[in-house]
């Protein structure tokens, strides 16, 4: 317990992930801090009064550089083209929006709208960037192709029962993974120039909705994460070409809403209903560490829990792969930056909060770090906006 | 179909809020109140008896908080039995009806009394999960049911 506030054991026991805050609770550390009147002003604060505190009198370090309003209704999701030039967004009108940069702003090119009959939850663009998927509410996943120079739904993907909550390629090309409220998560291998999804696998290992699918960014190796707590990993078995969970991440205590690998893959970031972050190391068959791999296969443990920075559900989480920067989507409006310290290490990783903005009028439904320029955030809300930011302390 | 409580406790609805000379002056600021919230659900029907979810004190004002401040309203509501199967389509009737007359800088919890329901914690959980809760406001068999729910409270 802090001798001075005699009352924040609890931001004690979090200190390894508070440490920009923790000074304020570490004794000797007390007199670096030069303002006195900082230290009279948490006196009698709660926790997470704290912490706003502190984050008011960081400096603004992320910059909104463009507000687009044009959804009518919540905006679901966003997610970049990996040129890293175009972006795409859907929502509860219905339609998908594509944006084009021009110049110095962000012009809406196209408006896809005759996909789908009701929300539409998920976007993905293909690696070769020639193909969008999106899903919907309406229990399909809609194919978009730009070969003829403008985006036409050529192909429409049936099997789930309700709802389709998440779409992703794998990074080979050869996989699109769906899943759905019906607690399936399927695997598609599709053929080339992208003509034929034939269904690889149905995965019915979660035991409730499952709310987010995300492939490895070097291997095919699939995330995905659920209404029943858990974090599923799958991959093919090459033998005989079956797809097989190979390890269940349990530690949060709600739905983990959005998952997010690192540039490496060999670190997960997740984020929960329980308003926590995760960050989950993977330890390879004979890693020096000794821990066990009892099926032959990497085990992933948790290795840090943020906690007590969120106040409401955290709905998405981007681990950038270019500046190593995460950064989460809140149901309490803001958006907040982490940034690992330097004294971290692999076995006991540190994060610090960067900075904390209000970012938008209602829930902040998802964050996406564009893949080619470093600092550059997309996030959409309830609101009905999209947001640009610019990070400015890289 | 079976009643599953046949023969519900009624309860005497409250009586009108009286109106105070400050709130009849156009140039004050009324914030929203626990009073105002528990106004605009506690006439939504239940959806087995033609009654309120007040008469059946499934709603209590004691049980609505408001904090206009930091623009949170949480509210309890009491099943009339345990097991009752209606729980969950009464809790989302209360959040539609907040939703559609509240401002939306408002977060809204609606959740089962503790200890009054045997599937409390997953009802909650359901309640709370604002991606559900969009998904079945597209579904129109149940959007019609929840409208004939709250459409008495609309009057």
């Amino acid at each position: 317990m802090c001798k001075l506030c005699m009352q924040h054991a609890a931001c004690l026991e979090n200190r390894k992930c508070m440490r920009k805050t923790s000074c304020i609770f570490n004794e000797t550390l007390h007199a670096q801090i030069e303002e006195p009147t900082l230290i009279i002003l948490i006196i009698n604060k709660s926790c997470s009064e704290i912490i706003n505190l502190i984050v008011s009198r960081m400096p603004q370090q992320l910059d909104v550089i463009q507000k687009l309003s044009a959804h009518r209704g919540k905006v679901w999701s966003v997610n970049w083209h990996p040129s890293g030039k175009v972006f795409a967004s859907c929502g509860e009108d219905k339609t998908i929006r594509i944006y084009n940069q021009e110049k110095d702003a962000w012009v809406m090119q196209a408006v896809l709208s005759d996909g789908h009959t009701r929300t539409i939850r998920d976007i993905a663009f293909s690696n070769c960037g020639m193909f969008l998927a999106s899903a919907s509410f309406d229990a399909t996943v809609s194919i978009w192709d730009k070969k003829a120079g403008t985006y036409e739904c050529n192909s429409t993907l049936e099997g789930h029962e309700n709802e389709v909550k998440s779409v992703a390629w794998s990074v080979s090309g050869q996989f699109l993974a769906t899943c759905s409220r019906d607690k399936s998560v399927w695997i598609w291998d599709i053929t080339a120039n992208c003509e034929e999804f034939d269904c690889a696998a149905v995965l019915n290992l979660h035991t409730q909705d499952v709310k987010k699918v995300v492939w490895h960014p070097l291997e095919d190796i699939l995330a995905s994460s659920s209404y029943d707590n858990t974090i599923k990993i799958y991959k093919e078995d090459p033998s005989d070409n079956d797809w097989t969970c190979t390890a269940t991440l349990t530690s949060h205590s709600s739905t983990v809403w959005g998952i997010t690998f690192d540039k490496t893959g060999k670190r997960i970031a997740s984020c929960s209903d329980d308003c926590t972050v995760k960050i989950w190391q993977q330890y390879e068959v004979g890693n020096a560490e000794g821990i066990s791999t009892p099926d032959n296969e990497p085990v992933w443990k948790c290795v840090c829990t943020l906690s007590g920075f969120h106040d409401r559900s955290i709905y998405d989480i981007s681990w950038c792969k270019l500046t190593g920067l995460i950064a989460t989507a809140c149901g309490d409006d803001h958006i907040r930056i982490f940034k690992e310290a330097d004294n971290s290490t692999k076995n006991e990783p540190i994060f610090d909060l960067e900075t904390k903005i209000l970012a938008h009028k209602q829930d902040v439904n998802a964050v996406k770090w564009n893949p080619v320029i470093p600092g550059l955030l997309l996030s959409t809300s309830d609101d009905g906006d999209i947001k640009i930011w610019k990070f400015n302390n890289l | 179909m079976e009643l599953e409580n046949i023969n519900p406790n009624i309860f005497k609805k409250s009586d009108e809020r009286p109106v105070s000379e400050s709130e009849k002056n156009e140039n004050t600021v009324d914030p929203i109140d626990s009073r105002e919230v528990f106004d605009l659900i506690r006439n939504i029907n239940d959806p087995e008896h033609p009654l309120t979810l007040e008469e059946l004190h499934v709603l209590e004002e004691s049980r609505v908080e408001v904090d206009n401040e930091k623009s949170f309203i949480r509210i309890l509501f009491t099943p009339t039995i345990p097991h009752c199967s209606m729980a969950t389509l009464i809790g989302l009737s209360i959040r539609v009806k907040l939703l559609r007359s509240l401002p939306p800088r408002f977060k809204i919890s609606v959740q089962i009394t503790p200890g009054t329901h045997s599937s409390e914690n997953a009802i909650n959980k359901q309640l709370a999960d604002k991606e559900r809760i969009s998904a079945s406001l597209e579904n129109s068999t149940l959007l019609e049911v929840v409208n004939q729910c709250i459409a008495r409270s609309n009057r």
